[in-house]
C-alpha cells in the first residue's frame, strides 16, 4: 500500500444472501483527490460504498485503511473511522423530524462538548459552505431535492471529515444544479483537500470532478485510471458505457425470471 | 427427506438467528441508557407524545370500562343480594387487571404503531444507516429514550386510568343503579391494599418495555427478512408490531398475575 493512499480494496467479494455482486474489486483511494466509481445501474457501486463506509461488513484483508484491516475493525475501532468520515447518501437521508440547522448539530451533539452557541455558529458555517444559510430553520420536506441534498452534504461535514463518501450526487437534479454540487464537491477538495469518493453514473459530472475513475461493470472493475485513460480504454463495455450504446441484444426475460426463481 | 430435514434445519437456524437479534436489540438499547448524548429533552418529547396526548383516549376507554363494570357488576351482585360490594369489585378489577392490560393494549394502538411506522420510514429512507455513518448508535438514539418515556408514562396512565375508571363504575352504581355511595366508597378502601396496586405498577413496566421492545424492533428491521425496503414493508412492520405486542402484553399479563398473585 502507497503511504499516499487512504485506503486499498484488494479482491473484494461481495454477495446478497447466494447472490454474488461483486468479484475480485480491487483499486486504490488515493489522499486529497476525488475518485469516482461509476458503472451502469445495478453493477455493484452502493453495495461497493456500503463496504468502504463499513455499512456492510467485509471478510478480513479486503478493505485496508491506512493499511489497517476494515474487515477485522472491533465497534469501537469501526466508531473512530466513522468519525473521520461523511457520508452523504443518495436521498439526503435528513431527519425528518428535525430542521436543517438540527440535522447537522445531531453529530456535533453527540460527539462533541461544545457549546449550543458555538453549534449554531458551526451549523451557520456549514450551511453557509452548501449556499443554504437562510434555511436553517426549515424542516427537510419544505426543501426541493437539491436542497436537500445541500443540507445533507453540510451535515455530512459537519465534523469536519477526513474522507467524503458521496453517493449519486447529481441523479434526480437538473442539470444547473447537479453542476453547482460538482463545483461543491471540486471546491471542498481544493480549499479543504478532503479525500473524497463519489458513486455516479452521470457521465459528464464524473470526468469533470474525477482524479480518478474506476469503471464497474457487473460487478468487475473493467477499468481504472485517470479520465484520459479511462476514455482510451478499448474495453468493449467501457467504450459502449461511455458512447451510451444500448445493448444490442435485448435481456434475456427467461434466464432473468429463472435467477429470481431460483 | 433430506429435503424436509433440511428446510426443517434452515427453519430452526431461523428462529434462532431471530432470537439472538430481538435479545440483542433489547441489551443494546438497556445499554444506552446510561450513555451519551444526553436524552432529557428527547424523553421529555416522548412522554408528551406517549403520555400526555393519549390521555384522551385512556380517560375515555376508562369512563366506558367503568360504567360497563358497575353495570354487569350490578347485575351480577344483585342475584347474590351484595350489591353493597360492587365498589370492591370494580376496584379490584381496574387496579389489578384491566388498568394496566387496557391502558398499555391503547398505548400500543395510539403511540406503539406510530414509532414502528417512523421508524420503519427511518430505515427504508437510510436515516437510520446515516446515524451509524455519522458513529452515532441509533438503538441509543432513538429506541432508548422512547423506553425510557413509556417506563414513566404508562404507570402514570395507568393510574389514571384507574381512577377514571373507579369513577366510572360510581357513576353507574351509585348515581344510575342507586347503590349506596358510602358502601361503593368503604368498599374500595377496604378491599384495595397496596399488593394490589404494586401488581398494576408491575404490570404496567412489563407492558411498557414489552411495547417499545417490540414495536421498535419491528420498525428498526422493516424489511429485514424480505430484503426489500419500502413503504409496503414499512406499512407490514406496523400492522404486525401491534398485533404481536397486543398478544404479547396479554401473555405476560397472564405470566405476570401467576407470579405475584
Amino acid at each position: 500500500m502507497n503511504s499516499s493512499d487512504f485506503c486499498t480494496v484488494e479482491g473484494l467479494d461481495s454477495y446478497y444472501g447466494n447472490r454474488q455482486v461483486l468479484y475480485d474489486v480491487r483499486f486504490r483511494i488515493p489522499r486529497n483527490r476525488i475518485t469516482v466509481i461509476m458503472g451502469a445501474s445495478g453493477c455493484g457501486k452502493t453495495t461497493l460504498l456500503r463496504h468502504l463506509i463499513g455499512l456492510k461488513p467485509c471478510r478480513p484483508g479486503q478493505v485496508l485503511v491506512e493499511g489497517k484491516d476494515l474487515g477485522a475493525f472491533n465497534s469501537r475501532e469501526l466508531m473512530l473511522y466513522r468519525r473521520r468520515t461523511g457520508v452523504l447518501f443518495q436521498s439526503g437521508a435528513l431527519f425528518n423530524s428535525l430542521s436543517v440547522a438540527e440535522n447537522i448539530a445531531v453529530p456535533l451533539r453527540v460527539h462533541t462538548k461544545l457549546a449550543d452557541e458555538t453549534i449554531r455558529i458551526i451549523c451557520s458555517i456549514k450551511l453557509h459552505m452548501v449556499g443554504l444559510a437562510e434555511f436553517r430553520d426549515y424542516m427537510p420536506s419544505q426543501l426541493s431535492g437539491g436542497m436537500r441534498k445541500r443540507a445533507g452534504l453540510a451535515r455530512a461535514l459537519a465534523m469536519d471529515p477526513e474522507i467524503l463518501f458521496v453517493d449519486e450526487p447529481s441523479s434526480g437534479l437538473d442539470p444547473i444544479t447537479a453542476a453547482g454540487l460538482d463545483r461543491l464537491i471540486l471546491d471542498l477538495r481544493e480549499t479543504l483537500g478532503m479525500t473524497i469518493v463519489v458513486v455516479t453514473h452521470e457521465l459528464e459530472s464524473a470526468f469533470q470532478i474525477a482524479d480518478q475513475l474506476i469503471v464497474l461493470d457487473y460487478g468487475r472493475v473493467l477499468v481504472a485510471g485517470t479520465a484520459n485513460e479511462v476514455r482510451g480504454s478499448p474495453d468493449p463495455r467501457v467504450v459502449q458505457f461511455l458512447g451510451r450504446q444500448a445493448d444490442s441484444k435485448p435481456p434475456d426475460l427467461g434466464k432473468y425470471r429463472a435467477s429470481l426463481l431460483q | 427427506m433430506i429435503h424436509w430435514i433440511r428446510k426443517l434445519g434452515a427453519f430452526a437456524i431461523e428462529q434462532v438467528a431471530f432470537l439472538g437479534r430481538c435479545g440483542l436489540f433489547l441489551w443494546l438499547v438497556l445499554r444506552g441508557i446510561g450513555r451519551p448524548p444526553g436524552k432529557t429533552w428527547f424523553v421529555l418529547q416522548q412522554i408528551r407524545f406517549v403520555g400526555s396526548k393519549s390521555l384522551f383516549v385512556i380517560g375515555f376507554t376508562a369512563a366506558f370500562t367503568g360504567m360497563v363494570l358497575g353495570l354487569q357488576g350490578f347485575y351480577t351482585l344483585s342475584k347474590f343480594g351484595s350489591e353493597g360490594l360492587l365498589g370492591s369489585a370494580v376496584a379490584l378489577s381496574i387496579i389489578r387487571e384491566l388498568g394496566p392490560v387496557l391502558s398499555a393494549l391503547m398505548v400500543t394502538g395510539r403511540a406503539g404503531s406510530a414509532m414502528c411506522a417512523e421508524i420503519g420510514i427511518m430505515r427504508i429512507d437510510e436515516q437510520i444507516d446515516a446515524l451509524e455513518c455519522m458513529a452515532v448508535d441509533p438503538h441509543s438514539y432513538l429506541v432508548t429514550p422512547r423506553l425510557l418515556a413509556c417506563l414513566i408514562a404508562l404507570p402514570l396512565l395507568t393510574s389514571f386510568f384507574d381512577v377514571v375508571g373507579m369513577v366510572g363504575g360510581y357513576l353507574v352504581g351509585v348515581e344510575l343503579l342507586g347503590v349506596n355511595p358510602g358502601s361503593y366508597l368503604d368498599g374500595i378502601h377496604s378491599s384495595v391494599e397496596w399488593e394490589d396496586v404494586f401488581m398494576g405498577f408491575v404490570k404496567s413496566l412489563v407492558f411498557s418495555v414489552l411495547i417499545i421492545w417490540i414495536c421498535t424492533y419491528k420498525g428498526y428491521f422493516a424489511g429485514y427478512d424480505e430484503g426489500a425496503y419500502g413503504p409496503e414493508q414499512v406499512s407490514r412492520a406496523t400492522t404486525n408490531a401491534v398485533v404481536l405486542a397486543s398478544v404479547a402484553i396479554l401473555v405476560s399479563d397472564y405470566v405476570v398475575t401467576s407470579i405475584l398473585i
